[in-house]
């Protein structure tokens, strides 16, 4: 993965597998305590104590298809990498919260990248799907909650190109004004 | 430059019902981008980028996009698969920005299956 914001899509990946309905997703970057803390909440199926333990092991996978599941080990090992700190919390039935929290200016922290193109990518591909996003960066906070643009659209599908162009828009706007537009 | 807001949502919608009341509604082709680790990794996400670009510049509301988990062909990553309605879905292997317009613009759109970056004709049972 190449920036944070692939690790982001990935992980939200797995939450729309695991069944979810609603994904809040919330960056928060602290040029004072030099901190960037990314953390997903979902209300997928969960996992069990035993796999919330091995899932950090590269060669441990739910799937039949493949005998490696990389996507979280990648995680915790670019946040050890900056000397950062990985969580996982999970309840079976409930859902999962991955917390990562990485040293802003540590030299082998990869970059933010283009959340506002993941955000994009995971609305289109998920039409039932709810995304609350927040972006909190010294202070100021940048939220987008599809459930509000879904009301206001009614029957609209939200995938459509214009409300997609629409919702892009919003974030490019939103994140320029808090000063996170990468 | 002035904020959006709810009501720009509103004209949005009320276009879109406008448009659709004209249309019989049925869906021209669904396309799924393959977003496994793998395939985020070896660059699906640019791949859906390209796409839903070309969508957007072909104004074509018929062609359904959406996502989908690791199949098992890590290493053929990134994975597209096309689907035209009442055919048979073809997957193509090894994609990237460039082969995705060029399938959009020839397969989904016009019909032509793009035979050089094919791996395989019909559908697995994903997720």
């Amino acid at each position: 993965m190449l920036d944070l914001s692939l690790h982001i899509l990935d992980i939200a990946e797995n939450s729309t597998r695991a069944g979810a309905k609603t994904i809040f997703i919330t960056i928060t970057e602290d040029a004072t305590a030099d901190r960037l803390a990314i953390e997903i909440i979902d209300d997928g199926a969960g996992m069990s104590e035993a796999a919330r333990l091995r899932s950090l092991d590269p060669f441990y996978t739910t799937k039949k298809v493949r005998r490696v599941g990389l996507g979280l080990p990648m995680l915790a090992q670019a946040v050890e990498r900056t000397g950062g700190c990985f969580s996982l919390a999970s309840e079976e039935g409930r859902g999962t919260r991955v917390a990562v929290e990485f040293v802003r200016s540590h030299i082998d922290r990869q970059p933010l990248g283009d959340v506002a193109g993941v955000l994009i990518i995971l609305i289109a591909g998920n039409d039932g799907m709810d995304f609350v996003y927040s972006h909190l960066r010294d202070g100021q906070l940048f939220t987008l909650d599809t459930r509000n643009i879904r009301s206001a659209i009614e029957d609209v599908p939200i995938s459509h190109p214009d409300v997609l162009q629409f919702i892009r828009k919003h974030l490019k706007e939103g994140l320029n004004e808090i000063g996170a537009g990468y | 430059m002035t904020k959006l807001t709810i009501a720009d949502l509103k004209k949005i919608k009320e276009k879109v019902q406008a448009e659709t009341a004209l249309r019989d509604g049925a869906r021209r082709a669904k396309v799924t981008v393959h977003m496994g680790t793998c395939g985020i990794a070896s660059g699906a996400r640019d791949v859906m980028d390209a796409l839903m670009r070309e969508i957007e510049e072909a104004g074509v509301t018929d062609v359904m996009v959406t996502t989908s988990g690791c199949m098992g062909l890590c290493s053929r990553e990134p994975l597209v698969t096309v689907e035209i309605l009442g055919q048979e879905p073809i997957k193509y292997e090894y994609m990237n920005a460039n082969k995705m317009r060029q399938v959009f613009k020839r397969h989904v759109l016009q019909g032509e299956i793009q035979i050089p970056f094919v791996l395989a004709r019909g559908s697995e049972i994903l997720k």
